[in-house]
């Protein structure tokens, strides 16, 4: 009867051995490449840190102004401008400028290397059906494995900072952008790229002037989908030691303070829709012509 | 009606052997898994139901045979499954065959390597699209000089070049519009004028007016036999429809279940039908319009008195008869030459359709227009 009770498990002893193997194992393979992985990725940090000390550093009149352009050449709305102006001046105000630029630097470099990294691969995967059922499955375990499982392996790896951070993001931000590739791409009309064919258009044309830019709007929503996600990942990296935002709002979590969460927490929120609506109007404008689209 | 908008009135008197553009020898089209391995049953004659039912694999194309004389325009016809698209997608090796050889001016089409494929395709054939094929992104300035772009002309050139045909067409005006923004009938000028754009000899047609209501498509036919009147392009011109193939048409193929049913001079087609598949095709049509006196006339008879030429329609030539002492008539080739007679009972029993016309019609495959 304890058969069926019981479930018949393989005995703590293996089950201890395997795990010390596993174990060891990674240590063994972190103690032999760490330092090679750390030295491949030490130009990455390089570029972050530099880019975190210029907004830092940058009188804050200067940042805003700098922001208020961005913004603007990526909406042309007034009240976009004036909108994400007002939320600067109060995260500014309320002694959050500092984290807040420290948050921008993450996200931006996280996002600049989701896109680098997430479009290629996309593009792979509309190309190569075999390429899409490998690398689905992937993408599967990384958007659902929670995040605190591939923190350990990557600390083990890094040891706790910045680049740890920053990948830790990237695992969780970049699935949308390759995703979204690859179906942006497959999604392209098959008679329009059959007539670019036919004019002989070879493989670049081909990706460079018809299906890339036809899977412009979906491309759009996966960048727009990956700042989303590494915004919120922001507080988890602050636990790797990644600065930012995240820290304040995990020092409230263990101390109970209502007041200091609940500011911090806002100012991610604010960035958030600041960049969601600048990312998405953007997208919008660079397709003139769906705009337009009148008399059929 | 504009009787000189019709390409066989302008055809003139080329009893001269033709020269063929694109010669289609023994193609073979089958798709599914593995087609090589069913190849041989179906050239032993395997019926399309049991390839599909015992071998699983569908027959596209069978044995087909066509030579496509240049400057002409060939019509491809059949109704929808007849395999006319998947043919037409051959000639530019869109879809390779199964087995066959394609030969455009004597060379074989799937010799050809990656590059040579590229370059035949920007140079040689341009194609048309039954649902237009622009890039809805690109302007029609953009869309029109595509072609060139492709070839790696300049940007300016290809403006400039592009803006001729624009014209052509009458698009005028609409350079700086998106596809989106025009209506049916103008995107496929946009196509057309990209096709004709780049120069190539050969201009592919597939189902290109069909997406287009009637009066749009009767538009486009003409600017296309204006254009050809001018231009002679080899046409390959794919349809469903039976009185657009006679309108425009030097040749016709008529496919069926990726077969070749009968091919060559469309008033053979019509007053000849190969088999019923054709006879029904051809009972709706408007006689009067689409059979000329040549195919009526009595080749007996040579009276003296006022001419027709043989390739007036039916229609037109009811006025002329009726005026006519007699109600009789000569019937004069291109070169004035009387060959024939044909009274007003002949042209009105014609016109009438049905049977019986099949008579008057033996030997109308020698061409004398």
């Amino acid at each position: 009867m304890e058969f069926l009770t019981e479930f018949p498990t393989m005995g703590r002893t293996d089950l201890r051995d395997l795990k010390k193997a596993i174990d060891a194992g990674f240590r063994e393979f972190s103690r032999s490449y760490g330092e090679g992985l750390e030295d491949f990725f030490h130009p990455l940090l390089k570029f972050m840190v530099w880019f975190e000390k210029l907004l830092v550093n940058t009188p804050w009149p200067i940042v805003l102004l700098v922001i208020s352009a961005l913004v603007w050449l990526g909406s042309r709305s007034w009240k976009m401008v004036t909108g994400t102006l007002a939320c600067f001046l109060v995260i500014g105000y309320l002694d959050m400028w500092e984290d807040t630029m420290a948050t921008l630097a993450i996200v931006s470099v996280a996002t600049l290397l989701c896109v680098a990294v997430g479009l290629p691969i996309g593009i792979l995967m509309a190309r190569s059906n075999r390429a899409q059922t490998i690398i689905t499955p992937i993408l599967d375990v990384m958007q659902t494995i929670p995040s605190f499982v591939y923190l350990i392996p990557v600390v083990m790896l890094l040891g706790i900072g910045k680049v740890p951070g920053l990948i830790a993001v990237c695992i969780y931000a970049i699935p949308p952008m390759v995703r979204l590739t690859n179906l942006g791409i497959r999604l392209v009309d098959r008679e329009v790229l059959e007539a670019a064919t036919a004019f002989g258009a070879d493989y670049r044309q081909k990706l460079f002037g018809v299906q890339i830019p036809l899977a412009l709007p979906n491309i759009f929503a996966g960048v727009n989908q990956t700042i989303m996600m590494a915004l919120s990942m922001v507080v988890i990296a602050s636990m790797i030691g990644v600065a930012g935002l995240g820290v304040p709002v995990l020092r409230a979590v263990s101390n109970q303070y209502l007041a200091l969460g609940l500011m911090n927490g806002l100012a991610i929120v604010a960035l958030a829709i600041i960049f969601d609506r600048v990312s998405q109007t953007f997208g919008r404008r660079l397709q003139a012509h769906r705009n337009e689209g009148a008399g059929e | 009606m504009n009787v000189t908008a019709n390409p066989s009135t302008m055809a003139g008197s080329t009893v001269e052997t033709e020269e063929i553009k694109v010669s289609i020898r023994n193609l073979y089209k089958i798709f599914g898994d593995d087609p090589a391995s069913v190849l041989d049953r179906v050239k032993d004659g395997m019926p399309k139901a049991e390839l599909l039912e015992k071998h699983n694999h569908v027959l596209g194309l069978k044995d087909i045979n066509i030579d496509m004389p240049a400057k002409r325009l060939q019509v491809i016809m059949g109704l929808s499954g007849s395999g006319k698209s998947t043919l037409i997608r051959h000639i530019n090796r869109l879809i390779d065959p199964t087995a066959g050889e394609i030969l455009i001016d004597g060379e074989d089409v799937l010799s050809f390597d990656k590059k040579q494929l590229l370059e035949f395709r920007r140079h040689k054939a341009s194609m048309v699209f039954q649902k237009f094929g622009l890039l809805p992104h690109r302007t029609v300035e953009e869309n029109v000089a595509y072609g060139l772009t492709i070839q790696g002309i300049s940007r300016k050139e290809a403006t400039e070049k592009g803006h001729y045909w624009i014209e052509r067409v009458g698009l005028s005006g609409f350079e700086a519009r998106y596809p989106g923004q025009l209506s049916g009938g103008m995107q496929q000028r946009v196509g057309l004028a990209r096709a004709l754009a780049t120069d190539a000899e050969i201009l592919l047609m597939d189902e290109a007016f069909s997406a287009l209501d009637p009066l749009i498509r009767t538009d486009m036919q003409n600017i296309l036999l204006d254009l050809q009147e001018e231009l002679h392009k080899t046409i390959i011109f794919i349809t469903h429809d039976l009185d657009e193939a006679l309108k425009i048409a030097d040749n016709i193929a008529i496919l069926r279940d990726g077969e070749v049913v009968q091919q060559g001079d469309p008033q053979e087609v019509i007053m000849n039908p190969a088999d019923e598949y054709v006879t029904d095709f051809v009972a709706d049509i408007n006689r009067g319009r689409h059979v000329r006196l040549r195919s009526v006339m009595d080749r007996e008879a040579l009276p003296s008195g006022p001419v027709l030429p043989g390739s007036t329609p039916l229609e037109e030539s009811l006025k002329p008869l009726s005026d006519a002492p007699d109600n009789v008539l000569s019937v004069v080739n291109r070169k004035g030459e009387r060959i024939g007679a044909v009274s007003l009972k002949t042209v009105i029993d014609a016109m009438g359709a049905g049977q019986g016309i099949g008579q008057g019609a033996d030997g109308t495959q020698n061409r004398y227009r």
